[in-house]
């Protein structure tokens, strides 16, 4: 766009599709409160830990698996080794949410190049890129994933890797769809006419197109990337002691709950409300954006 | 529609393939072999014991050779229990692991259909966003957190159920884990039917189901449920394989003795065999199911194409 171009965009704010979508979504009340709690709870975990005079791997052995309680500093209590649940819950959510977003950017980084690129270039190339795809879809990845664990060791990279890598698949089924019908676009073929290449005209138009169908796709992964990870912590095989994650404290509550409850409720309600408010902003975001479905 | 299955059937072979490779190549990846736990071992005696497994041989013909036992249907030797094979260790598990998730796959598939129908007759009505608002409150619970919470409940503070084990192979006990297992799936499903009911019950043939004066209940059960169920059979593929995968969560947590709990355990003492065996052997499953879906599928839609 050029200066005068964006000049006259400015003074002449016409309804686009995303200030369409920002109304609409501002409108689902679901959807903002749940925005709300996820900021607030994101915040949380950002700064929680350096607000509290306990660290998350400091033990005390006279606070041993004590219950909520405002009058020691323990406001989620402690568990079974001493260590302040509070901390902890906040620390786990920091892992939690990290892997969240990195395992998800991953997965977006390959999910749109392979998709724009099967979408773009069509025939051949389509048929084998796409065939790739379905082929990996039957592959049961959980248990790859567990396999990787096991055999390289529990390295939090590696789980932010995996996870990413077998995330794409959706996001280039999804992608390719939308670039099959963008290329018979008007603008594609202009550029086309012009001279430009086709590595070009993927980056500079079909993937900014793309952005409303992807910006849906990201808020729906991040939550099934959250559950893959705690799903391993909860087994024992993602992040390491005395790291922690909600699944991992999910997994040590549920071993102590006849005993010590809170261990187990206090990160399940943490883990179940985070997943909660992605589903209702991507289901809110869907909404907003295609407003056939309504 | 015989050539169609027939392609279909052909073209899960690779799929098939590629996936016994992933798995074998990952494990022969890792650093640190079979015999590592083995103290002292005179470097003799390894030699010995590497050629009785054939390690000794190239990488490609010990694939080889994993294979044709493969289509002999034997797995190998678990390490972990030293006096069983891989095989007996899969037959003693699964029957256990296909009555739990056969339970909660039909269990999701009622509740779920009953339910997304239910929701798309009352369509923005309360039940409808009630229902819903439950369908994405099972979603976000993980199947891992609902198990404890429900065992929890039911069996530490009620004491209505048994929190773990099979017994003496009573229903009571499948009850929980069933229930957890099944869950999710519920959710996901009930989601999936009302969509495409609402969608369905919006088409010119529904209308004149209904000009023509039908019941009701004639229009929903006689025709609209048949064209509607078509989402919910593409997902049963998908579906199955996250049951598998919940069920090696939920038998961990309950102590059930089936073949997802075999998995963690080998996964967690490194038993390479025994976790390869099970990834193999429900990769085949997953599979061979999603072909028979693929070929219901294009029974039930008249629309889809056999090339």
């Amino acid at each position: 766009m050029n200066e005068q171009a964006l000049t006259q965009a400015v003074k002449n704010p016409g309804r686009s599709l995303w200030s369409d979508a920002r109304r609409r979504l501002l409108t689902n009340r679901a959807a903002v409160g749940a925005g709300i709690v996820l900021i607030v709870l994101t915040l949380l975990a950002i700064v929680g830990p350096w607000l509290s005079p306990y660290s998350y791997d400091q033990t005390d052995w006279a606070m041993i698996s004590i219950p909520p309680d405002l009058a020691s500093g323990h406001v989620f209590g402690t568990d079974s080794l001493g260590r302040d649940l509070f901390v902890r819950t906040l620390e786990g959510g920091r892992i939690s949410l990290l892997v969240g977003v990195v395992a998800t950017l991953v997965s977006l980084f390959i999910g749109v190049i392979w998709g724009a690129t099967a979408g773009y270039f069509g025939g051949r190339v389509d048929h084998m890129m796409m065939r790739i795809v379905d082929i990996l879809y039957a592959m049961p990845f959980m248990f790859f994933v567990i396999l990787l664990m096991v055999m390289f060791g529990r390295n939090i990279l590696l789980i932010f890797v995996a996870i990413g890598a077998i995330n794409w698949l959706d996001m280039a089924r999804i992608v390719r769809g939308q670039t099959l019908s963008l290329k018979e676009k008007e603008f594609v073929e202009a550029a086309e006419a012009m001279g430009v290449g086709g590595v070009d005209i993927i980056r500079r138009h079909i993937v900014p197109n793309l952005l409303g169908v992807v910006v849906v796709y990201v808020t729906l992964t991040i939550p099934q990337v959250i559950l893959v990870e705690s799903f391993l912590s909860f087994l024992g095989l993602g992040v390491q002691e005395p790291m922690t994650s909600w699944g991992a404290l999910v997994n040590e509550g549920a071993q102590e709950m006849e005993s010590s409850p809170w261990m187990l409720v206090i990160p399940a309600v943490f883990l179940a409300t985070t997943l909660f408010c992605f589903n209702f902003i991507g289901d809110g975001l869907r909404d907003a954006l295609d407003p056939k479905d309504r | 529609m015989l050539l169609y299955a027939l392609k279909r059937f052909i073209g899960a072979w690779p799929t098939l393939l590629i996936l016994i490779a992933i798995a074998f190549f990952m494990i022969r990846a890792a650093p640190g072999g079979p015999f590592d736990s083995e103290r002292n071992l005179n470097p003799e005696i390894e030699a010995n014991l590497r050629a009785a497994y054939h390690l000794d041989e190239p990488l490609i013909a010990q694939f080889g050779r994993y294979l044709s036992n493969l289509a002999r249907g034997d797995f190998g030797p678990s390490f972990q229990y030293k006096n069983y094979t891989v095989t007996e260790l899969i037959a003693a598990g699964f029957p256990v692991s296909l009555k739990l998730g056969g339970l909660a796959m039909v269990l999701a598939l009622v509740l779920g259909v009953a339910i997304g129908t239910l929701a798309a007759l009352r369509h923005n009505r309360p039940a409808d966003r009630i229902s819903m608002a439950v369908a994405m409150t099972g979603i976000s619970i993980p199947n891992f957190v609902m198990a404890p919470l429900l065992v929890l409940v039911f069996a530490i503070y009620l004491g209505w159920l048994p929190a773990g084990g099979l017994g003496d192979g009573s229903l009571s006990h499948l009850v929980l884990p069933v229930i957890s297992l099944a869950l999710p799936q519920v959710a996901y499903i009930s989601r999936l039917t009302r969509g495409s009911m609402i969608e369905v019950l919006n088409s010119p043939f529904i209308r004149t189901a209904r000009a023509k004066g039908l019941p009701e209940r004639k229009v929903v059960l006689g025709h609209a449920l048949k064209p509607a169920l078509l989402p919910v059979v593409s997902y049963l593929g998908p579906a199955t394989a996250s049951i598998i995968t919940g069920s090696v969560v939920i038998e961990q947590i309950f102590g059930v003795p089936g073949l997802g709990r075999f998995f963690v355990q080998g996964a967690l003492n490194r038993d390479y065999t025994l976790v390869m065996g099970v990834v193999v052997f429900y990769g085949v499953l997953i599979i061979a199911f999603n072909f028979l879906v693929d070929i219901i599928y294009a029974r039930l839609d008249p629309r889809v194409s056999y090339r």
